[in-house]
C-alpha cells in the first residue's frame, strides 16, 4: 500500500483539504506529522489519518519550517514514503522546496488536482496568474514525489476515517537553528492591501452616500472579500485613497471583481488587471461596464445589495 | 558584502487574449511583451539597496534563452555590478529542478552572503525555485521576504506567514531571501539607463562552464513534463442575469461558487 | 562749486565713481560666476526679431499692462527710469565740468514731471505692498516676504527724486527759484550721487537684479515655438554618451537658464496664471525661480567661498522637490504670462530628466512608461488593435495604410483616440465628417505607437527617442499629402519633436478647410444652449491656434456662444494630457473642476474642446462638481458631425 504523508499546518481547513487530497489518490495509508498540537487536535487529526506523528512544538510554538524540516527530513528519507503533501500556501513555500530538494522528490506545485498515474504523478495546475492551466506529470521516481496544495482546491470528496495510531516523536539532537523567530506582527487594522485580495468588491458613485457604504462593506466582509472604490468616492473622501482602483489609483488582480454602481470607465477598469471573474450589479443597462463584466445585474444596488448578503451568509451557514 | 539576486524575463499578459498553439504545450505569443518577473524587480532593487547601504556586489544570474538577457541588462542598469548569464541549448524547458540545479553549480564555490529571488514568478507560479537552491546549497531559507535589513553576519527579515500575519527573523548569514512585492518602491530603469549598460560584458555560461552533464541537460534532469496547455472556461461578454431579484441573486450565488467565489 | 568740506567735487566724484565701479565689477563678477561655468545654450541669430521684442517687451513694456495698477505703475517707474537716467549722468559730469552737460529746458520741464511722477509711484507701490498687499505678492509657498527690500528700493528711489529736485530747486516741490542757496543744493547735489552708486551696488543684491538683467534676458529670450522642448545638450548631439542628464545642481543650468533666474522680478504673475498653483499643488512656476536664485546666491556668495554642489541642499529633491517638477503640465501660462519672457517649461522638463535618470519617478508612472516601451501605448493595450476603431467608421471609408501605399490625409490618431472608447467617438466624427468630404482618408494602425510627446516632457527622453524612431519608420514607409490628427499634443509633437516634410494640421484646422470649401453641410442646432469654446493649451498658446475653431463653432446655425474670462492666451488647463491623467497629484482641487467652474461662470452649458484630455478631464470635472446634465462636454469634431446629422440627433452619449 502506498505511503502517503502530509505536513499538517493547521487543524482546521487545512488538515481535512490534506486528509481529503490524500484519500483522493486511491488507497493509502496516512500518516499526518506534525510539530506541537493540542490534545483535542491530536484526536482531531487521528479521525482524518491512520497515523499520527507528534513532533515537540518549535521553540516560539508557531510554524517554523526549518525546525519542521529537521524534525520530519529524517523521517522521510527513512521510511521513504511514495507522495508528501502540503499546502501551497506562505508557510508551505517556506517548507516544500526545502523538503523537495533534501529528499530528492520532484515537486509539483500549487496543485488544483492530482492524480496517480503509473509510473508517475499527474496534477493540473494554474499558471499565468490563473488565466492557463497547465496539465503536468513528474515522471518515474524512486524516491518518491511532493506535491503542494492549493488551499481549497481540495474540498469536494470527504476524507475517510483513519485509523488513527497517535505516535510520539522527538526533535533530532542535533538541530542547530541557523533562523530565529524574533517577533510576530499583526497587521493594524487600519491598513488594507487591496492589490492582494483575491475577492474585492468595488463600489461606485452609485452608492450616492457615505452611510450607504455599510452595506457594501458587509457584503464585502460576507465574502471573504476586500472594499475598493472609484476615484469620486475617494473625491469625497468616504473611504481612503488606498482603495482607489483605477490608472491614477491601485492595479488590482483579484480572482472576483463585484462591480457596484460603477459605470465601468477607462480610468477605472485601467486598474482591474488578471481578467477576474467580474459581476456588475448597475441600473442602467447600458453602463459600459457590462460591456467588459461577466456577469450583468440590472437593478437597484439598494435593493440588491443587501440581498445578496443575505443569500452569502445563509450559504456558507 | 557579495549579493546575488536570481531573476528571471516573463511574459506580461495583462490585456492579452492568451491562446494555446497548436502543439498545445505553449502559448501563442505574438501579443505578448516581455519584462522581468515583478517580484524579481523587487529583489534586484533590495540587492541594489543593500549593496547601496554596505558596500559590496551584487550579481544578478538568470537561466533563460538568448533574449533573456535583456532582463540583465535590465538589472545592470538598476545598479548590479555584474550578471551572469546561464544559456545553453541544453538548458531549454528546464523545468524548476532543472533550473534549481543549473543555478546551484553557478553559485557553487562562489563567496556568497545573501542569495535573492522572486518569491514566484508570474508566469508558472511555482514558488519553488528560490527554496529549491537553498535545499540544493544548504542554505537557510526565508521566503515571501516584506522587509531586509542586514546587521554584521545576520539578516532581519520580515516576512508573510499565516492568517495574514507577519513574522520578524534573524537568519544567519549566507542565506536564502525570497522576496515579496511592496519590500521597496524599485526604481525607474529608462531606456538610456538600459542603452549606457548595453556595452558591459555579460559572461554566458553553458555546460561545460558550470561543470553540467554535456548533452540534454534538461530533458534529463527535469522532473517534471508538461502535458498539456489549456484555457479554463470563460464566459464571454457580460451574460445579464434574467428574473426577480431574488432569482437572480440565487442564480449568482450559483455562479460565484463556480467561479471560486464562495 | 561742489566742493564739500574743503576737498574739491571732482575729486569726491572721482571717489565715488571708483568706489562704485570696483563694487558692482566684484558683484557682478561673483554674481556671474555661476554663469561662466553653466552648460551652453545658443541664442545668437534672428537679430531682428530679437530687437523687436527687446524694444517690444522690454523697452515698450507690453506685457505690463495685463494687470492695470502694477502694470501702469512699473510703465511709470521703467520710463522715469529712462528719462532720469540722463539726468543722472549729467549730475555725474557736473562736478568735473559744471554746465558740461547741459539739457536744455525742455528736458528739464520733462525730468521734474517725471520725478514727481516716479515719486507719487514709489508711494502709490509702496502703500500697495503695505496695505493692498495683492495676494499675488505672497507666494503660498514662499519661505520669506520681499516686502522689505521692495520697500528698501522704493525708499532709495523716493529719496533720488526728492534730492534731485532739491538740486536745482524744482519749482513744484520747493519753490525755491533755479539758483537756491549753497547749504539745500549741495547736500542734496552729494546725497542724489551717492544714493544713485549705492543704489546701482545694492541691485544685483536681490529681485532688483532685474534691473540689470531683464532687458538682455528679453533680447536673448526663447525664439523657437513654445511647444519645443530643448534638447539634454546643446553641446553633445549624442544622447547616449552624455556623461549624465538634466539637471540636478546649479552647474547644470543653462546660462540663460541661470539668467532667468537672476531676472526673476518676483512679480508673481506667472503663478497667478499657473493651474497648478492654482489648484494647490506644490507647485509654484515663482518659486522655482526664487528658489534657483536664492540657491544660487547662498551657493555664490559675494564674500566668502563657493559652496560645491555636495555641501548644499541638492537643487532637484530638496531645494525643488519631486512633487513640485511632477506638478507641471507643461501648459505655458507662466511663460505667457511673464513679463520679462522667463522659460519654465525646459527647465522644468530638464530637472525631470535627471529624476528620470536616477530611477525617481513617481510609482504611478512606471506602469504607463513600461507600457509605452513595451506596447507604444500608455494603457499596456495590444498593439494590434490600435485601428480597430475604424471599423466604426462608414465600412472600408477609412484605410490602415499599407507600406508603400498613399493617401490625401493621414490620421494620426496618438493613443488616446485610439484606445479610451470615450475619445474613439471623436476619432470616428471626424473620420466619417472627412470621407463625407471625399477627403482620402487612411491612417497607420498598428504600426502607429504613442507620438513619445508626454514621454518626453517627462523626461523620458530616451523613451521618447525610441518612439518617435518607430513612427519616423512608419511615416517614410508610405506617402501621404499631409498629417491630421484630433489630439493637440499630437499636432505639436509631430510638428516641434518630429521633423516631418509634409504639413501637419489640427482637426480643427481642417474642419474649417472644409467649412470654407463649403463642405460642411451644417444644420441648425436648436437646442437654445449656451456654447464656449475652451482652447487647448496644446492648440492654442503652444501652437497659436486660437481662430479656427471659434469660425466652425460660430458657423454652427443656431447656436451662441460665450467666452470665458480665460479663454485664448490664457486659458486654463484641463488637467494636462497623457502621462498627466496617470498621476493623482496632491491638490486641493483639480484644474478640470475649476475649468467647469469657469465655464459655469459665463453661463455655458456646453464646452467645445478640441482635444482628446480636455475631452475626459472635462468631463470628470462635469461628474465631480455635480454637474451632469447641466454642462456637456463635446469636440468640435463631435459637434460638427452632430450639426451634419441635424438637429434631431440625440446628443452624444456620454
Ligand atoms: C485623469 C483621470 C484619472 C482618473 N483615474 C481614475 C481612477 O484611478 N479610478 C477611477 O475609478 N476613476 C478614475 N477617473 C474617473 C473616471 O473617469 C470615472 O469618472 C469614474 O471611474 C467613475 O466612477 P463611478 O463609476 O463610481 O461613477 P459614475 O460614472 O457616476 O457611475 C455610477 C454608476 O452607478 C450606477 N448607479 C447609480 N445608482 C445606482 C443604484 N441605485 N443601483 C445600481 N446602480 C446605480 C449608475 O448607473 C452609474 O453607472 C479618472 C478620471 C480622470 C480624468
Ligand atoms: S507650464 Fe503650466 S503648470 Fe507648468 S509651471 Fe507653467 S503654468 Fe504652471
Ligand atoms: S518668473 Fe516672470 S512672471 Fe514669474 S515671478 Fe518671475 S518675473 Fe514674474
Amino acid at each position: 500500500m502506498r505511503e502517503i504523508f502530509v505536513i499538517i499546518e493547521d487543524f482546521g481547513d487545512g488538515a481535512w483539504e490534506l486528509a481529503a487530497a490524500a484519500r483522493s489518490l486511491g488507497e493509502a495509508r496516512t500518516t499526518a506529522l506534525v510539530c506541537g498540537a493540542a490534545e483535542e487536535n491530536q484526536q482531531a487529526l487521528a479521525k482524518l489519518f491512520d497515523r499520527v506523528v507528534v513532533f515537540p512544538a518549535s521553540a516560539d510554538g508557531n510554524w517554523d519550517a526549518e525546525y519542521i524540516a529537521a524534525c520530519v527530513l529524517p523521517r522521510l528519507l527513512s521510511e521513504q514514503p511514495y507522495l508528501v503533501l502540503l499546502l501551497h500556501s506562505n508557510n508551505g513555500l517556506d517548507l516544500a522546496p526545502l523538503l523537495a530538494a533534501k529528499s530528492n522528490r520532484p515537486m509539483l506545485a500549487d496543485c488544483l488536482s492530482l492524480e496517480v498515474r503509473e509510473p508517475g504523478l499527474a496534477a493540473v495546475r494554474t499558471t499565468f496568474g490563473g488565466k492557463v492551466r497547465a496539465r503536468i506529470f513528474a515522471k518515474e521516481s524512486s524516491a518518491g514525489y511532493l506535491a503542494t496544495l492549493r488551499p481549497g482546491a481540495f474540498t469536494t470528496s470527504a476524507p475517510v476515517e483513519g485509523a488513527g495510531i497517535l505516535e510520539g516523536a522527538t526533535a533530532p539532537a542535533d538541530y542547530q537553528p541557523r533562523r530565529r523567530c524574533l517577533q510576530t506582527l499583526t497587521p493594524d487594522a487600519g491598513a488594507v492591501d487591496i492589490t492582494q485580495a483575491a475577492i474585492l468588491v468595488a463600489v461606485g458613485r452609485g452608492i450616492e452616500e457615505q452611510e450607504n457604504l455599510e452595506i457594501v462593506q458587509s457584503l464585502a466582509e460576507a465574502l471573504g472579500g476586500e472594499l475598493a472604490c472609484t476615484r469620486p468616492v475617494v473625491d469625497k473622501k468616504w473611504l481612503e485613497k488606498s482603495r482607489q482602483v483605477g490608472t491614477s489609483g491601485l492595479t488590482v488582480k483579484p480572482k472576483i471583481y463585484l462591480a457596484v454602481g460603477v459605470s465601468g470607465s477607462f480610468q477605472h477598469l485601467g486598474g482591474v488587471k488578471g481578467k477576474p471573474y467580474m459581476i456588475a450589479i448597475n441600473q442602467d443597462p447600458a453602463a459600459p461596464i457590462f460591456a467588459t463584466a461577466d456577469v450583468g445585474i440590472i437593478g437597484d444596488l439598494f435593493e440588491l445589495v443587501p440581498l445578496l448578503e443575505e443569500k452569502i451568509r445563509a450559504h456558507k451557514s | 558584502m557579495e549579493i546575488y539576486v536570481c531573476i528571471k524575463r516573463v511574459a506580461d499578459t495583462s490585456e492579452v487574449e492568451i491562446e494555446v498553439d497548436r502543439s498545445g504545450l505553449a502559448l501563442e505569443e505574438a501579443d505578448f511583451s516581455w519584462d522581468i518577473n515583478e517580484w524579481d524587480n523587487f529583489a534586484v532593487e533590495a540587492a541594489v539597496q543593500l549593496k547601496e547601504q554596505h558596500g559590496g556586489t551584487v550579481t544578478a544570474i538568470t537561466v533563460g534563452g538568448e533574449d533573456d538577457e535583456e532582463v540583465l541588462r535590465r538589472a545592470l542598469a538598476m545598479g548590479c555590478d555584474q550578471a551572469l548569464h546561464c544559456y545553453d541549448p541544453a538548458f531549454e524547458k528546464a523545468d524548476a529542478w532543472a533550473i534549481a540545479t543549473i543555478l546551484a553549480a553557478a553559485l557553487k564555490g562562489r563567496a556568497i552572503d545573501l542569495l535573492l529571488f522572486g518569491a514566484v514568478s508570474a508566469d508558472e507560479g511555482r514558488g519553488q525555485v528560490g527554496g529549491l537552491v537553498a535545499g540544493l546549497l544548504d542554505l537557510p531559507l526565508v521566503s515571501l521576504a516584506t522587509a531586509l535589513t542586514v546587521d554584521g553576519a545576520k539578516a532581519i527579515v520580515q516576512h508573510e506567514v499565516e492568517n495574514g500575519l507577519e513574522r520578524v527573523r534573524e537568519v544567519d548569514l549566507p542565506a536564502v531571501i525570497t522576496v515579496q512585492t511592496g519590500i521597496n518602491e524599485p526604481r525607474y530603469v529608462s531606456v538610456r539607463g538600459i542603452r549606457k549598460v548595453a556595452a558591459m560584458d555579460i559572461p554566458v555560461h553553458g555546460v561545460a562552464e558550470l561543470g553540467l552533464a554535456a548533452e540534454n541537460y534538461a530533458s534529463q534532469t527535469n522532473r517534471i513534463t508538461l502535458e498539456e496547455l489549456f484555457l479554463p472556461p470563460q464566459g464571454v461578454g457580460a451574460q445579464i442575469l434574467e428574473g426577480s431579484n431574488e432569482e437572480m441573486m440565487n442564480q449568482l450565488i450559483q455562479l460565484l461558487q463556480e467561479n471560486g467565489g464562495l | 562749486m561742489y566742493d564739500i568740506l574743503g576737498v574739491s567735487g571732482a575729486a569726491v566724484q572721482t571717489l565715488l565713481l571708483l568706489l562704485a565701479a570696483s563694487a558692482l565689477t566684484y558683484i557682478l563678477r561673483r554674481r556671474f560666476g555661476l554663469l561662466r561655468l553653466a552648460a551652453a545654450e545658443p541664442r545668437g541669430g534672428h537679430w531682428g526679431e530679437r530687437l523687436r521684442r527687446l524694444l517690444v517687451i522690454g523697452f515698450g513694456q507690453a506685457r505690463q499692462p495685463r494687470y492695470l495698477v502694477a502694470g501702469v505703475l512699473h510703465i511709470i517707474l521703467f520710463a522715469g527710469f529712462l528719462v532720469l537716467s540722463l539726468r543722472s549722468l549729467s549730475l555725474m559730469v557736473e562736478p568735473y565740468a559744471p554746465g558740461f552737460l547741459s539739457l536744455g529746458e525742455p528736458y528739464a520741464t520733462l525730468k521734474d514731471w517725471t520725478g514727481l511722477l516716479v515719486l507719487l509711484s514709489c508711494v502709490v507701490a509702496a502703500w500697495r505692498r503695505v496695505v493692498v498687499k495683492p495676494a499675488r505678492y505672497h507666494d503660498r509657498h514662499a519661505s520669506q516676504s520681499h516686502t522689505a527690500e521692495a520697500l528698501l528700493i522704493l525708499g532709495l528711489i523716493a529719496v533720488l527724486m526728492i534730492a534731485d529736485a532739491l538740486i536745482d530747486g524744482s519749482f513744484w516741490l520747493t519753490g525755491l527759484s533755479p539758483n537756491p542757496p549753497g547749504e539745500i543744493n549741495l547736500p542734496a547735489f552729494w546725497i542724489h550721487n551717492t544714493t544713485i552708486l549705492i543704489f546701482l551696488c545694492l541691485l544685483p543684491l536681490g529681485k532688483h537684479f532685474h534691473v540689470i538683467t531683464a532687458l538682455p534676458n528679453v533680447f536673448l529670450s526663447n525664439l523657437n515655438p513654445s511647444g519645443k522642448i530643448k534638447p539634454p545638450s546643446y553641446s553633445e548631439s549624442n544622447f547616449d554618451a552624455l556623461e549624465s542628464v538634466g539637471v540636478s545642481k546649479l552647474e547644470d543650468f543653462t546660462w540663460k537658464q541661470t539668467l532667468d533666474a537672476y531676472s526673476c522680478v518676483d512679480c508673481g504673475r506667472c503663478s497667478d496664471h499657473c493651474p497648478a498653483y492654482a489648484t494647490g499643488t506644490p507647485l509654484s512656476p515663482r518659486m522655482l525661480s526664487i528658489k534657483t536664485r536664492d540657491a544660487a546666491y547662498a551657493a555664490y556668495p559675494i564674500l566668502g567661498n563657493i559652496v560645491p554642489p555636495q555641501e548644499r541642499p541638492a537643487l532637484v529633491g530638496e531645494t525643488i522637490t519631486d512633487a513640485e517638477l511632477w506638478s507641471c503640465t507643461t501648459c505655458g501660462a507662466c511663460e505667457e504670462a511673464c513679463p520679462v519672457m522667463i522659460e519654465y517649461i525646459d527647465r522644468i522638463v530638464d530637472m525631470r530628466r535627471f529624476l528620470v535618470d536616477d530611477g525617481r519617478l513617481p510609482a504611478a508612472l512606471q506602469k504607463p512608461l513600461a507600457a509605452l516601451e513595451k506596447r507604444g501605448n500608455p494603457y499596456g493595450k495590444m498593439a494590434r488593435k490600435r485601428g480597430e476603431w475604424v471599423a466604426e467608421v462608414a465600412p472600408g471609408e477609412v484605410r490602415i495604410l499599407a507600406p508603400g501605399e498613399s493617401c490625401e490625409a493621414l490620421y494620426f490618431t496618438d493613443s488616446c483616440a485610439a484606445f479610451d472608447p470615450r475619445v474613439q467617438q471623436t476619432a470616428v466624427a471626424f473620420a466619417n465628417i472627412l470621407t463625407q468630404a471625399g477627403v482620402n482618408t487612411a491612417t497607420l494602425g498598428a504600426e502607429e505607437v504613442d507620438s513619445g510627446h508626454e514621454a518626453r516632457r517627462f523626461g523620458e527622453e530616451g523613451l521618447f527617442m525610441a518612439l518617435r524612431e518607430k513612427n519616423m519608420e512608419a511615416l517614410e514607409s508610405r506617402s501621404f499629402q499631409r498629417i491630421v490628427t484630433s489630439d493637440p499634443h499630437a499636432l505639436n509633437s509631430l510638428r516641434n519633436d518630429y521633423t516631418i516634410q509634409q504639413p501637419v494640421v489640427h482637426h480643427s484646422q481642417v474642419l474649417a478647410e472644409l467649412l470654407q470649401a463649403g463642405k460642411l453641410p451644417l444644420q441648425a442646432l436648436a437646442d437654445h444652449r449656451r456654447y464656449t469654446f475652451h482652447d487647448p493649451c496644446y492648440l492654442g498658446r503652444h501652437n497659436g491656434e486660437y481662430q479656427n475653431p471659434r469660425s466652425v463653432l460660430e458657423a454652427i446655425p443656431g447656436i451662441q456662444t460665450v467666452e470665458m474670462e480665460r479663454s485664448r492666451k490664457r486659458s486654463f488647463c484641463c488637467g494636462g494630457g497623457s502621462l498627466n491623467l496617470f498621476q493623482e497629484t496632491e491638490c486641493d482641487r483639480r484644474m478640470g473642476e475649476m475649468r467647469v467652474d469657469m465655464a459655469a461662470d459665463v453661463g455655458a452649458e456646453v464646452v467645445v474642446t478640441a482635444c482628446p484630455f480636455c475631452l475626459v478631464n472635462l468631463e470628470d470635472a462635469v461628474k465631480t462638481t455635480g454637474r451632469e446634465g447641466a454642462m456637456e462636454i463635446i469636440d468640435l469634431a463631435e459637434l460638427v458631425q452632430r450639426s451634419i446629422n441635424g438637429a434631431e440627433q440625440q446628443p452624444l452619449e456620454v
